[in-house]
């Protein structure tokens, strides 16, 4: 592997890292890219390889793990988890939480309580494989996201 | 009985670029450095706790086999490696200061968990670090 490769891996787990540090803010794949330095189409594809899914997909389960840490941990209403972890809307909301979790947000909090684990084990190991499969990888952002599919 | 942990290591892929980061932005101490050959024992550690050296290791021959140097140096940049856990009394104040040294790679920034508040960063190689500022915990373990 040449030194450019491992540069090029680094720059793309800093552009996964600001995922993980503002999925709260309503992030766009352009912004992200920029992090590492790459235009848009490249950078997905290349996310893709190494990482194993789009960074939408990424996006997507970091926020829906961390909704799930909301219902489990506090009594914050499923609308009011949804805008804090970076959704702008409740259908979007419940369509991917389902798709990934497999049951409704509400269904999750009423079979669910908090959990002892430092949160860094929650964030890492919490987070939800998808249940529908990995059939459903749109690749921009937000609620413009069942459009694009390249 | 084993009575405690004396050496940790972490992958990096650059010694010296190493001990810049963990030293002069993170803000440990050198701890060993002895040419062996070509090797380099280089650790550091917490300051003021010599008790547990964290050793900077750098993968390649004679230990790994070129094939096996160049995995586990795309391991290490894609963040797949583990890292390390520190324990700081100002977590807050510390995000600041690695700020004003030029640590840009930030995972996790200061946030409050029942446990206390923790920030996680990146190493220059793709290492995450965690710093937890602790506080007692109310929370029982569940069986």
């Amino acid at each position: 592997m040449s030194r450019e490769v491992e540069e090029f891996n680094r720059r793309l787990l800093r552009a996964r890292d600001a995922m993980d540090r503002a999925y709260a803010e309503p992030l766009n794949v352009r912004a992200v890219a920029a992090v590492a330095h790459i235009s848009e189409a490249h950078f997905i594809r290349s996310f893709r390889a190494v990482f194993g899914e789009t960074p939408h997909r990424y996006l997507q389960r970091r926020r829906v793990e961390r909704s799930m840490f909301m219902l489990r941990d506090t009594d914050r209403s499923v609308t009011d988890i949804c805008f804090d972890v970076g959704f702008t809307s409740r259908g979007t909301f419940s369509r991917m939480f389902r798709e990934i979790v497999g049951e409704s947000p509400s269904d999750y909090r009423v079979g669910h309580g908090p959990l002892v684990v430092p949160n860094c084990f929650q964030v890492a190991f919490t987070r939800p494989v998808v249940a529908a499969g990995v059939a459903l990888q749109s690749s921009s952002f937000g609620d413009a996201s069942e459009q694009a599919a390249p | 009985m084993i009575a405690k942990l004396s050496v940790t290591s972490v992958w990096v892929l650059d010694k010296e670029q190493a001990l810049d980061f963990y030293v002069n932005k993170l803000g440990l101490e050198k701890g060993t450095d002895i040419k062996q050959g070509a090797y380099r024992w280089l650790t550091v550690r917490v300051p003021g706790d010599p008790g547990i050296e964290i050793s900077l290791e750098q993968p390649g021959p004679p230990v790994q086999d070129e094939a096996t140097t160049e995995q586990l140096r795309e391991l290490i940049t894609k963040g797949a490696m583990g890292g390390l856990v520190f324990v700081t009394d100002d977590v807050r104040g510390l995000f600041e200061t690695l700020k004003k040294r030029g640590v840009t790679d930030f995972i996790q920034e200061p946030a409050d968990n029942f446990y206390g508040t923790d920030m996680a960063v990146r190493d220059p190689f793709g290492n995450a670090i965690r710093i937890l500022q602790t506080k007692k915990v109310a929370r029982a373990a569940k069986a």
